[in-house]
């Protein structure tokens, strides 16, 4: 018997072989001899355009924007490389700045019950706010899309490791507390060497949900100002009625948001630890 | 009043109840400590006892009375009360040598990093841990983890010693042997020690005296039983020694029979007394029935 990853391995790729064989299939273009639908010639497409690629058609896309994914051949038409890392930038831009104000105030809000209680309000009516709603105001004050998106990665990832922050830090077991009160640590001490280590494990989850969050929202924040990032190549294939583009450039962003996710995993397992 | 190392004068904890009156549950605490000195405390469950400690260690205030520890008024924690709580309070992100390198380094910032290691490390070995320094304490069993967190207390050698039921929560076996180290351990540092247990075999080995409190609300420390034994201890031999059944006999019988109702002296401090030569009070409890009150006693305070 194999071993359980072996036969799980095994089992992904007949998964993946059957559903690209039924998406092939389903995209077959029809018979040459069937007449254009009224539909189509009132669209002023012709038929093969108007269907969902195959499969066939999104890999030719991805071995050439892959082979060459650094390409800048003017304001519409970059290397896929390229827009990725517009948008990787902006959501590590984002992110890094509500990481600066999250855990400081995490801590503050973890520590100090009265603050606490003066700021839970605040936090509780900001927080649903969808992100994209700040859009508008963000372009009024900051007058800047590019600034503007990354104002919007801020805003998004800002709660889930504020407010983490704060309960790892608020529920440090009192006993860690006492260790570092009995030995006259100071209070910049206590937090670096006790209620830092403590809290880790529930702050890097509410990072891991952070930057989940930002990627998910770079990706309609771009859509929204346009220019760079794979946001905006998104919309812009899609103008260009490019679909096997659009599949393509999908699959990229779950492959980035994978890594993303993947490397605060990473982070994650460092600090963890077993009481 | 001549100044002894440790005063206790007047302690009392109240804390509103839920009828809107108060709750005392100790009051009128007074006892003092001699430098040196292994003194155990032992009371039924809820008299109070973790509140004492925790008010010599500075964790906790009083409502009312105060604590002098060489002469100066002890208002928070300190490095010269080293605490050992009952669940061990180790850092668990840390390992067993860096738990001990963590408070040694507390303790004295200057020394140097080769320094802080080659102490710590000396301490590890005294508990017979230095195979295991470097596992974390999820890696340890709980009678490692205490004897690690023992040997932090220790390492950072303080003034006085407070211990929380630090053997509560082993098994039998593990317990005789840690409480053979901590006798060793102390007969080398003489360390002044202040520990609750509710273990009386256990605070017969290790103690000078015994501090037997009365059962709360308004709990007292009604008598302070000395523990007339010849040191170095051992857990094998004490038993031979006939003083160690008096003893035995008087603190059990107070647990069973007298801690509902027992009173200290006029003037607020413990009655002193010494089973190994004073007449005992009731009757020496009869042999067959003797196991069966131990177990009580146990029971009750477990
Ligand atoms: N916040 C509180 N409000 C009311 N009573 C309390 C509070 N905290 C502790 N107590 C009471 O104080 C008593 C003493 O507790 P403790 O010192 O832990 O006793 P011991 O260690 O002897 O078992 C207990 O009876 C407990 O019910
Ligand atoms: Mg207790």
């Amino acid at each position: 018997m194999a071993s359980l990853n072996v036969r799980a391995a095994l089992l992904s790729v007949s998964f993946l072989i059957l559903a690209l064989g039924m998406w092939e299939m389903a995209t077959q273009p029809p018979a040459a001899t069937e007449a254009t639908s009224e539909y189509e010639l009132l669209m002023g497409v012709s038929g093969s355009e108007s269907r969902v690629p195959p499969p066939s058609a999104v890999i030719k896309v991805a071995w050439a924007e892959l082979s060459n994914p650094f390409y800048d051949a003017g304001a519409n038409d970059k290397g896929i490389g390229i827009q990725l890392a517009y948008s990787v930038y902006r959501v590590l831009t984002g992110y890094l700045a509500a990481m600066a104000i999250a855990l400081p105030l995490g801590f503050l809000i973890g520590m100090s019950p009265l603050m606490y209680k003066a700021l839970n309000p605040y936090i509780q009516v900001l927080r649903p706010i969808s992100p994209l709603a700040w859009m508008p105001l963000a372009l009024f004050i900051i007058q800047d899309s590019d600034a503007s998106a990354i104002f919007v990665i801020f805003i998004c990832s800002i709660w889930p490791m504020l407010l983490n922050t704060a309960f790892g830090v608020a529920n440090v077991r009192s006993d860690w507390v006492n260790v570092a009160r009995t030995h006259e640590l100071n209070p910049f001490k206590t937090a670096i060497t006790v209620i830092l280590p403590a809290a880790a494990p529930t702050i890097l989850t509410g990072m891991r949900i952070s930057i989940g969050i930002a990627w998910l929202v770079i990706v309609a924040a771009e859509m929204l100002v346009g220019g760079t990032g794979i946001g905006y190549y998104v919309w812009n294939e899609w103008n260009n009625l490019d679909l096997a583009s659009v599949i393509f450039s999908i699959l990229m962003i779950g492959v980035v948001g994978m890594l993303l996710d993947l490397a605060l995993g990473k982070a994650q397992k460092l600090v963890e630890y077993k009481e | 009043m001549s100044k002894s190392f440790l005063e206790v004068d007047g302690l009392s904890k109240v804390y509103p109840d839920r009828q809107g009156g108060e709750l005392t549950v100790f009051e009128d605490i007074r006892f003092a400590l001699q430098k040196g000195e292994f003194v155990c405390i032992i009371g039924h469950s809820g008299c109070g006892k973790s509140t004492i400690l925790n008010v010599l260690a500075g964790l906790d205030e009083a409502s009312t009375g105060n604590v002098v520890m060489n002469s100066k008024e002890v208002k928070g924690p300190g490095l010269e009360r080293g605490v050992v709580f009952q669940n061990y309070s180790l850092l668990p992100w840390k390992t067993a040598l860096n738990n001990i390198i963590f408070a040694v380094k507390a303790r004295w910032p200057s020394w140097s990093k080769e320094k802080v290691r080659e102490h710590s490390e000396r301490y590890l070995k005294m508990v017979g841990l230095d195979h295991a320094m470097d596992r974390k304490p999820s890696q340890l069993s709980g009678g490692m983890r205490q004897r690690v967190s023992i040997a932090r207390a220790f390492a950072t050698q303080p003034e006085l010693l407070l211990l929380d039921e630090p053997f509560g929560a082993l098994d039998a076996l593990t317990r005789g042997v840690i409480q053979d180290e901590l006798v060793k351990i102390w007969e080398e540092t003489r360390q002044t020690v202040f520990m609750i247990t509710h273990d009386v075999d256990e605070a017969i080995l290790l103690s000078d005296r015994i501090f037997l409190m009365s059962n709360g609300p308004n709990a007292r420390i009604a008598e302070s039983v000395k523990v007339n034994l010849p040191h170095p201890r051992s857990r094998a031999t004490i038993f031979q020694n006939p003083a160690h059944q008096k003893i035995r006999h008087y603190l059990v019988d107070f647990l069973v029979n007298r801690s509902g109702s027992a009173l200290p002296e006029q003037d607020g401090s413990p009655r002193v007394v010494d089973p190994s030569t004073d007449e005992l009070t009731s009757e020496p409890v009869p042999a067959e029935s003797e196991t069966k009150t131990e177990t009580t006693a146990r029971a009750v305070n477990a």
